[in-house]
């Protein structure tokens, strides 16, 4: 007798339990793996001072000192300053061009300076961080608007224009020591 | 008898669920591909603060986390604040210039993520910082979440 082996060609391995092997193995990788929330604030340190080596002399007028407190009060160059005109203070510093006296000569030269004490809340120092990048970053919109008709954000990655804009307001931030208090 | 057909399952399935597991293992090989194992086992309890600056770290390979936040206790309440690098506490900070040195060692472009708790203070991030800044590791990252209102 000829059995008909073509009505059998069904498949070899049950289809059910591949689906719930599948299930199990998803159920695992959903359980034991997490999205990476790689976002943050980027920042390059500057290299520690030589020991023989003294600071770099850096005119007064090109420094903007902002000291924040323990309790979150934040003064720019000793005057108390409430945390929503910080952008706006860092960003008359930066673009002065030698206007004001007590300002920066350039934006080449200018260096703003942030300075928290040990009992500072780490937000708070992020907060001004931010707020400090922020400003960093709309006058470097401003500036690639003038020249080149687009804001700083939209220039393509590793551009020319966007070292440009990069050379002309260079990121200058120093985190300064905190003082012993 | 020919015209009766042995009927392998009795139910009659209306779904073509052959395709089912091809589904499922699509999303399978999704997750695989777009997670990480996270082997670290947190030790320090982290809540992210936000920021409106923030830029995506596109290397992944080249982060290395230091965790610092208040310790996990069993009860209510929190521990003392600790820094945490790969699954150890760190009990020294000085231990963390040679730590750092040896990973820029392997990895020049090394980027070092702090994933530091919100209301920690500042004395201890600013420590780590002087550390890293002796072990050479200057690429620094404060991790943070993208804020969503206006500050």
């Amino acid at each position: 007798m000829f059995r008909k082996r073509e009505s059998r060609v069904s498949a070899e391995i049950p289809g059910s339990s591949l689906a719930d092997i599948a299930f199990l193995l998803l159920v695992f990788f959903l359980v034991a793996t997490s999205f990476n929330t790689d976002s943050g604030i980027g920042l390059v340190l500057p290299p520690p001072p030589q020991e023989n080596q003294p600071p770099p002399q850096i005119n007064d007028r090109n420094m903007l000192s902002i000291l924040v407190n323990g309790q979150g009060l934040v003064s720019i160059e000793e005057e108390l300053t409430p945390m929503s005109q910080v952008k706006r203070k860092v960003k008359e510093f930066i673009t002065n061009r030698g206007q004001d006296p007590k300002l920066s000569e350039s934006p080449e030269n200018a260096v703003v300076s942030i300075k928290t004490a040990r009992e500072t809340t780490y937000s708070v120092y992020i907060d001004m961080l931010d707020r400090v990048i922020g400003a960093y970053k709309e006058v470097r919109n401003a500036v690639s608007m003038r020249k080149y008709g687009k804001p700083f954000t939209a220039l393509p990655d590793n551009s020319e224009a966007q070292e440009t804009i990069e050379d002309l307001i260079p990121r200058q931030i120093s985190i300064a020591e905190p003082a012993e208090s | 008898m020919a015209q009766f057909k042995k009927r392998s399952s009795g139910a009659t399935t209306e779904i073509p669920v052959v395709a089912l597991p091809d589904i499922v293992f699509i999303l399978l090989i999704f997750f695989m591909v777009t997670t990480v194992i996270r082997s670290v086992d947190l030790k320090v309890q982290v809540q992210f603060t936000q920021a409106k600056n923030i830029e995506k770290i596109t290397q992944k390979r080249l982060v290395s986390y230091i965790y610092v936040g208040p310790m996990k206790t069993p009860g209510p309440g929190e521990g003392k604040v600790a820094i945490q690098i790969d699954d150890a506490i760190i009990e020294d900070i000085e231990v963390i210039q040679s730590i750092m040195y040896e990973k820029y060692q392997d990895q020049p472009k090394l980027i070092v993520s702090l994933r530091v708790d919100e209301n920690v203070k500042s004395g201890i991030v600013l420590d780590i910082q002087k550390e890293l800044k002796q072990a050479g590791t200057l690429r620094i990252n404060y991790s943070a979440l993208q804020e969503q209102r206006e500050g």
